[in-house]
């Protein structure tokens, strides 16, 4: 039984533009170390509603390990080089991409894995969740409550493609045609 | 891969229209104005608009569709692991991260964190940054010609007792001029970040001062567009917190929104 709220919560505001010397910490987006074994890269950009790229936003992601287990390991914020917390933070660069060095996503119990995903950037007035699949299974993926209650083009807003080369890439578009899936839990 | 290069970020800070403040003080009155008929007409709106275009930069930044409403799934209901020695104590006070004294009012902002039910989330890391007391942030893109402050960065972390308290030593905040519109002001305030116990609770917001003239002049401010979810933004004055020939206090609680699902999360780490 769960009781009702008792507490409004905070609002959110926009991270501003100067977020990048309060919030940047060392390795902040190696959450695996790089190229280590198991070890991708995820990037892409993050595009506004006229298609250009945003060059001040921050994307933080949370993931399972390759197992799909979910790390209760500190450490995220001191990176040891070894211990895979799930988290990272990356800014984007002036040309509106970020990228992470991390590990990908394991699914669980016939669901897909994915990163849970959060977009800050000036301009952008809170927060934004949305969620960054993982390709390739296709039962898996046809079968998320989530992604088979979308029509196919907000479904692919949500999927990462996988590169040559075995990375991932993804773009989040806040605005527009194509514009990426956002979520409220 | 982009195909655009990417507009300087300098260039981007500047509105092209640059309305008068009192063209921009005029859309933030209409848009509190329709937004309050929505609610009134039965629409569930979020406490921060998306769509706020008196803050000029959202225009393209914002998404036009409504949110998907989802269940969190496994990784969404926890968060990053954060403990005590993750942060050293000298990081709360900004005060200290020099070998001179910053020049302005030294201030504490002590508050604890809280999720929907009042619980105090413990172990979780709270960021800050700001600008100094002239309201010059130290980020190169910031070249207002106000003075930086060779003792003072104005970043700081903490990490929640087991009361889900932090505190912070700092120098107030001045306000900041931007390019939103012409003569254009910020109040004075402080970015705060914080996790809480699930990814779903995670906030940025901003903490500003008691009283601000500045308040009904800003767009972010009244990005928030009910008056009692901007109150929540203002720290509260602390006689009690203040102490004798050093610093004056305010107090900023703040609360995490958390889904349901997120009451037994916190429950099992009990």
């Amino acid at each position: 039984m769960i009781p009702p709220k008792t507490h409004r919560p905070t609002p959110g505001q926009t991270v501003g533009p100067f977020f990048a010397y309060g919030l940047e910490f060392p390795k902040q987006h190696e959450v695996a170390f790089p190229h280590s074994p198991g070890a991708i890269v995820l990037s892409g950009t993050v595009f506004d509603g006229a298609g250009a790229p945003i060059p001040d936003a921050l994307v933080e992601i949370f993931g399972p390990d390759a197992d799909g287990s979910v790390s209760h390991a500190r450490g995220a914020f001191r990176r040891d080089d070894h211990t895979f917390t799930g988290f990272g933070r990356a800014f984007t660069n002036d040309e509106g991409h970020y990228e992470f060095w991390t590990r990908t996503p394991g699914g669980s119990a016939g669901r897909p894995g994915f990163f849970a995903a959060i977009v800050f950037a000036r301009g952008l007035p809170n927060k934004l969740h949305t969620r960054i699949y993982v390709p390739g299974d296709d039962a898996a993926l046809g079968a998320d409550p989530l992604l088979s209650s979308l029509d196919a083009e907000e479904r692919a807003s949500l999927v990462a493609t996988r590169t040559p080369d075995g990375h991932l890439h993804h773009d989040i578009r806040l605005q527009g045609e194509k514009e990426t899936v956002f979520l409220a839990f | 891969m982009s195909r655009t290069p990417a507009a300087a970020p300098e260039s981007l800070l500047a509105a092209p229209d640059q309305a008068t403040q009192a063209e921009i003080t005029r859309e933030i009155a209409e848009a509190h104005a329709a937004l309050a008929a929505r609610e009134a007409a039965g629409e569930s709106l979020p406490a921060t608009a998306y769509d706020f275009p008196a803050y000029r930069s959202s225009v393209l930044r914002h998404p036009t569709k409504n949110p998907k409403l989802v269940d969190p799934e496994t990784i969404e209901l926890f968060s990053p692991a954060f403990g005590q020695r993750d942060v050293a104590a000298i990081e709360s006070d900004l005060t200290l991260q020099h070998a001179g004294e910053p020049l302005g009012e030294r201030m504490t902002v002590r508050g604890r964190l809280l999720d929907s039910w009042g619980r105090p989330l413990a172990n979780q890391l709270i960021e800050i940054w700001q600008a100094n007391s002239a309201g010059r942030y130290i980020h190169q893109r910031d070249q207002h010609p106000a003075p930086l402050d060779p003792n003072f960065t104005g970043a700081g972390r903490a990490i929640t007792n087991d009361a889900g308290e932090y505190a912070f030593t700092t120098i107030k905040p001045g306000p900041y001029p931007w390019k939103n519109h012409r003569n254009a002001w910020r109040p004075a305030h402080i970015h705060f970040s914080v996790f809480g116990t699930s990814f779903t609770q995670r906030l940025v917001t901003q903490m500003y001062f008691p009283g601000d003239p500045l308040f009904a002049l800003d767009p972010i401010y009244n990005s928030i567009h009910r008056q009692k979810d901007r109150d929540a933004l203002v720290g509260v004055y602390d006689h009690d917190l203040t102490s004798p020939e050093w610093a004056t206090g305010y107090r900023f609680d703040i609360v995490v929104d958390g889904p349901d699902q997120t009451y037994f999360e916190q429950e099992g780490d009990a």
